[in-house]
């Protein structure tokens, strides 16, 4: 491992630290004072959000007294016959993607030809969203092809998701999807 | 995964991460695993560092895979075909294959129907006004019941006409397009032709250093062939394992988020099929051997009429076909190049995105932004913001000139939202909602369903066309405006309608309407008794979790199908039921039923000479070294990518495979490929271990430990153009462009090619105009050609021209 092109730093309360070709193991020091930190927490399952090797998480939460809920610390799970425990520096970094500063707080709405965005309600974006769709639709539907053939497709909206989509989420795309008449469906497979 | 689908029947990585350690010899191809899965390598150092296993890694750069593999072999990418025909014919000329197995579990004893013919570069068949072939032509001799002759010693067996087609693959060949030296793709062919022997197994490892090419499927098959010939399929530490790149890829596969299916592996209907007896024709496999199984092909119908029943309830009858009639038919390829060459033809009116950018992901950006610029209106569903919802001010855009209708809609991370994974082992397994959604954020899912409802509603105050498949479609969920997870997941899993209650096995499905699943091959995994992919008997007790002591750690989640662990591994044991290597057993017949893994093959049906066949998803009982499933050719052939510097060593005037799919020049547009003449230098694209794609340009650690985009140039060429670390480069394609530092390297070597010396350059994708770095104005797939390959439309990615100088 090139230690130094990429310096393993200490960052935050995570502390991406020690590595091998096999993955990462959390110091024993360190580990106590994470035992601290998440002493009477609550502990959930999680899996990695990246990629499909499929490590298993132990994600540890805490009510604030505000109410909110907060992320304490996420590791692998050591029960895993996938990871047994260990993580890559993505999978030990999803604390990060989970609650970041960068997330786009609500509906934005950009109308043709504007420069900037314009903060909406999700009522707006929906029903406006609703409106396209059932025009666009109606516009490109097509119920029989030029040999006469029963098609009932739409040809004019095309749908692509499901990167990080639960298999479950995924399945409803589908089914809504195919219930719309859209042909053209993608996802990340092939791309 | 049209390649494996081809030959063994579906398409999935057939073992599982932890399996990997059984293997005596590891090929890794157009993959990275150390970067790109690092903890699914653990298993691969395992199998070196447990049993002496060998890692041999066939690569354009040396990687950290290359690291620790015993032997590192600096291929020209794209060239799989080549090296594996290379290793076919070794195994083939020498006699070196597993004998039995080939001759009981594949169609090596099929004979070919008359007519088959492959030369100068083309099979039989060439539709040239189509740009196809007709692929119908390369089939069977059959006798009067429709069942294929056998005869392993006739002329056209699919074992002679395979020896054939490769004999040209001799060493000094393979060397000559690969670029390997000869010497080392000896030795590299003396030891995996020892992998024959029944007591020795050999695993293959790929990823999109295989499938992002235009002959993605052909490399990937040629991998497969060579892994029956070896007697490799179904073996604990043996198949084909491809490496999915995201958490879910797998699901949604399966799930049939894409155009050409439906969930299950149901083939999309097609115009002209006027009734499920029509679609049955045209999609089922029929039996081709007196004692195949064929269990996809006689149960198609039960999984299609459950599915209806799913989707349409009420609406779905004996007497209109089960709304038959309301599933979509759609005209051509409907994939992602073609969603945005329709839009640059001015036909696509809306796209949706969700989880995925556009702008980034696809060949050739600048024409993608011009597509969705083409566009009336774009959704994107994110939590955060995106190359593609940020499109229209991309550096350079002026956004008045664009007129698309932009949506950017939060949605909730993974982390928020219960729901299962299927990672690329095929093990479903459940993960909790740990924390609230954010702020305004939204579950994609409960967008997609709100929506839903209101074109519905509208459909119901206003009319339209066609209206009665979003009128009739069931959402049967307590909230239907907020579908729970769990009850989709029920409903994936089917039931009896006249029990009501949810089905063990997908041997229960009925084709009369009286059973559903949302998804066949995952019926059993939410049975009664629980949802089993939330099972968590891991290896805290492998005594008790792990039964056959072969890491199936079958109470761990679930897998598809019917918790098997590994696909096809009725062919780990010999014909009479009897593993190949005691020492590795994958299922094996004791005292009158199968022990080990979940066998792929009946449960209580016995072995021996008059038993049905091992490979139960195909129509012939084996698996096929010849398919006819594939649009490029029966058999892989080696063809330069449409952007080459050499011609084809093999057929120079059929260098490139004559079926890919050329979108530009197909719609009338202008050529955007580049001559060797103008873009002398062939360039591959890759990921970097502490990204992904491109979500990680949000993520604070990761941008810092690897902050800003960069090529990678090899040290020759460097020094041929002044180059030195850290200078500042233009890396320019027909297409696009990239200015980036450059990283000099000796990772990336020069290659003699045809006697010629050609150079390759890296470069990683994970850069754009959004994210933590927003210095980062360009990406890399500017670069990319937008062309797909012939069966499957994947882009290419990883063989494109580029020229590189310094500013
Ligand atoms: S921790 Fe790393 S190897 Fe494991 S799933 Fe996540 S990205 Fe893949």
């Amino acid at each position: 491992m090139e230690v130094s092109r990429r310096r393993f730093l200490s960052i935050g309360p995570m502390g991406v630290l020690g590595g091998s070709a096999l993955g990462f193991d959390l110091t024993e020091s360190i580990a106590i004072k994470q035992r601290l930190r998440i002493e009477g927490a609550t502990l959930s399952r999680s899996l990695c959000p990246y990629c499909a090797v499929g490590c298993a998480l132990i994600a540890y939460t805490k009510k604030a007294p505000n109410g909110r809920t907060e992320l304490l610390q996420i590791e692998g799970d050591p029960d895993s016959p996938v990871n047994e425990g260990t993580l890559c520096p993505k999978g030990a970094t999803s604390l990060q993607l989970a609650v970041s500063g960068r997330r786009v707080p609500h509906p934005l709405y950009r109308a043709p030809g504007a420069a900037e965005w314009t903060q909406v309600s999700w009522e707006f974006t929906l029903d406006r969203l609703a409106r396209n769709i059932k025009d666009s639709r109606d516009a490109t539907f097509v119920t029989q092809d030029a040999e006469g053939n029963v098609v009932n497709r739409c040809e004019g909206i095309a749908f692509a998701g499901g990167a990080a989509f639960s298999s479950e989420e995924g399945y409803l795309a589908t089914k809504l999807m195919r219930g719309l008449g859209l042909v053209h469906l993608e996802q990340q497979a092939r791309v | 995964m049209v390649s494996l689908a081809a030959t063994f029947g579906r398409g999935a990585m057939t073992n599982h991460w932890r399996d990997i350690r059984h293997a005596d010899l590891i090929l890794v191809n157009g993959a990275n695993p150390a970067e790109a899965h690092p903890v699914g390598f653990r298993w691969l150092m395992r199998a070196k560092l447990d049993r002496g296993a060998r890692i041999i890694h066939a690569d354009p750069r040396f990687t950290r895979t290359s690291a620790v593999a015993d032997t590192y072999v600096r291929i020209r990418t794209g060239t799989d075909v080549a090296y594996f025909g290379g290793l076919i014919n070794h195994v083939l000329s020498n006699r070196l294959y597993h004998d039995d197995y080939v001759r009981w579990a594949t169609n090596a004893g099929f004979v070919v129907k008359e007519g088959y013919a492959f030369q100068d570069g083309m099979f039989n068949g060439f539709d040239r006004e189509q740009g196809v072939y007709n692929t119908k032509l390369w089939a069977y001799e059959t006798d009067g019941d429709g069942h294929a002759r056998i005869d392993l010693d006739h002329p056209r067996s699919v074992l002679n006409l395979l020896a054939a087609h490769y004999r040209r693959y001799d060493p000094d060949t393979v060397s000559r397009i690969t670029g390997i030296p000869r010497e080392q793709f000896v030795k590299v062919a003396q030891q995996v032709g020892e992998m024959g022997r029944p007591d020795k197994v050999m695993t293959i490892v790929y990823a999109v250093g295989l499938t992002h090419h235009t002959t993605g499927v052909q490399l990937i098959r040629s991998g497969a062939i060579l892994q029956l010939l070896l007697g490799n399929m179904g073996r604990p530490g043996g198949g084909m394992n491809a490496e999915r790149g995201h958490a879910n890829i797998q699901g949604n596969t399966d799930h049939a988020i894409s155009w050409d299916i439906l969930p299950g592996y149901l083939r999309i209907p097609a115009p002209g099929q006027k009734g499920i007896a029509a679609y049955l024709d045209e999609s089922a496999s029929v039996r081709q051997h007196p004692r195949a199984v064929n269990f996809f092909g006689e149960n198609y119908r039960r999984y299609l009429v459950s599915l209806l029943k799913t989707w349409y309830g009420d609406a779905a009858t004996k007497d209109n076909e089960f709304a038959f009639d309301y599933l979509p038919k759609p005209a051509a390829n409907a994939s992602w190049i073609s969603i945005f060459d329709q839009a640059l033809r001015g036909r696509m009116q809306g796209v949706m995105l969700s989880g995925m950018t556009a702008t980034s992901i696809g060949p050739d950006s600048n024409q993608v932004m011009q597509a969705l610029a083409n566009l009336k209106w774009l959704c994107v569903m994110d939590p955060f913001n995106t190359t593609s919802s940020e499109f229209w001010r991309a550096p350079g855009t002026d956004p008045a000139k664009v007129q698309t209708e932009v949506f950017m809609l939060p949605a909730t991370h993974w982390i928020e939202k219960d729901g299962s994974f299927t990672n690329s082992g095929r093990w479903a397994q459940w993960k909790e909602q740990v924390l609230p959604p954010e702020g305004e954020a939204r579950h994609d899912h409960w967008i997609l369903a709100e929506l839903f409802l209101r074109v519905r509603e509208l459909y119901q105050t206003q009319g339209g066309r066609f209206p009665d498949p979003v009128l009739k479609l069931a959402m049967p969920y307590r909230n239907p405006r907020k579908p729970e997870l769990d009850e989709i997941a029920q409903e994936i899993n089917g039931r009896d309608l006249r029990t009501g209650k949810r089905l063990a096995t997908f041997v229960d499905l009925k084709d009369d309407g009286t059973t559903t699943a949302g998804d066949w091959i995952y019926t059993g995994h939410y049975p009664e008794e629980g949802n089993l992919t939330k099972r968590r008997d891991g290896v805290q007790n492998p005594a008790r979790n792990d039964p056959s002591g072969m890491g199936l750690y079958p109470g761990w989640a679930w897998s598809w199908p019917a918790n098997r662990r590994i696909l096809y591994n009725r062919a780990s044991a010999d014909e009479n039921g009897r593993p190949w290597d005691p020492e590795r057993p994958g299922i094996a017949w004791v005292g009158g039923k199968w022990v080990g893994d979940v066998p792929d093959y009946p449960p209580t049906t016995g072995p021996g000479p008059d038993a049905p066949l091992p490979f139960i998803m195909t129509g012939e009982g084996v698996a096929r070294l010849f398919s006819n499933a594939v649009a490029d050719g029966p058999f892989p052939e080696h063809y330069e990518p449409i952007e080459s510097p050499v011609a084809n060593p093999l057929h120079p005037q059929q260098s490139a495979t004559p079926v890919a799919f050329l979108y530009d020049e197909r719609a009338g547009r202008a050529s955007r490929f580049g001559t060797p003449a103008d873009y002398p230098y062939v360039a591959t694209s890759y990921r970097l271990t502490e990204h992904e794609h491109y979500v990680t340009q949000n993520v604070e650690h990761l941008v810092q430990l690897q902050p800003e985009a960069f090529v990678e140039v090899p040290a020759g060429l460097a020094r041929e153009k002044g180059i030195e670390t850290g200078d500042l480069v233009r890396v320019s394609s027909r297409r696009g462009k990239l200015e980036v530092r450059a990283v000099v390297t000796k990772r990336l070597g020069a290659l003699q090619v045809d006697g010629r010396q050609v150079y390759q350059i890296g470069i990683p994708i994970h850069w754009g105009f959004v994210g933590i770095n927003t210095g980062q104005h360009w990406l890399a797939n500017a670069l990319t050609p937008f062309v797909g390959d012939a069966s499957a439309r994947t882009p290419e990615y990883k063989a494109f021209l580029v020229d590189i100088e310094k500013i």
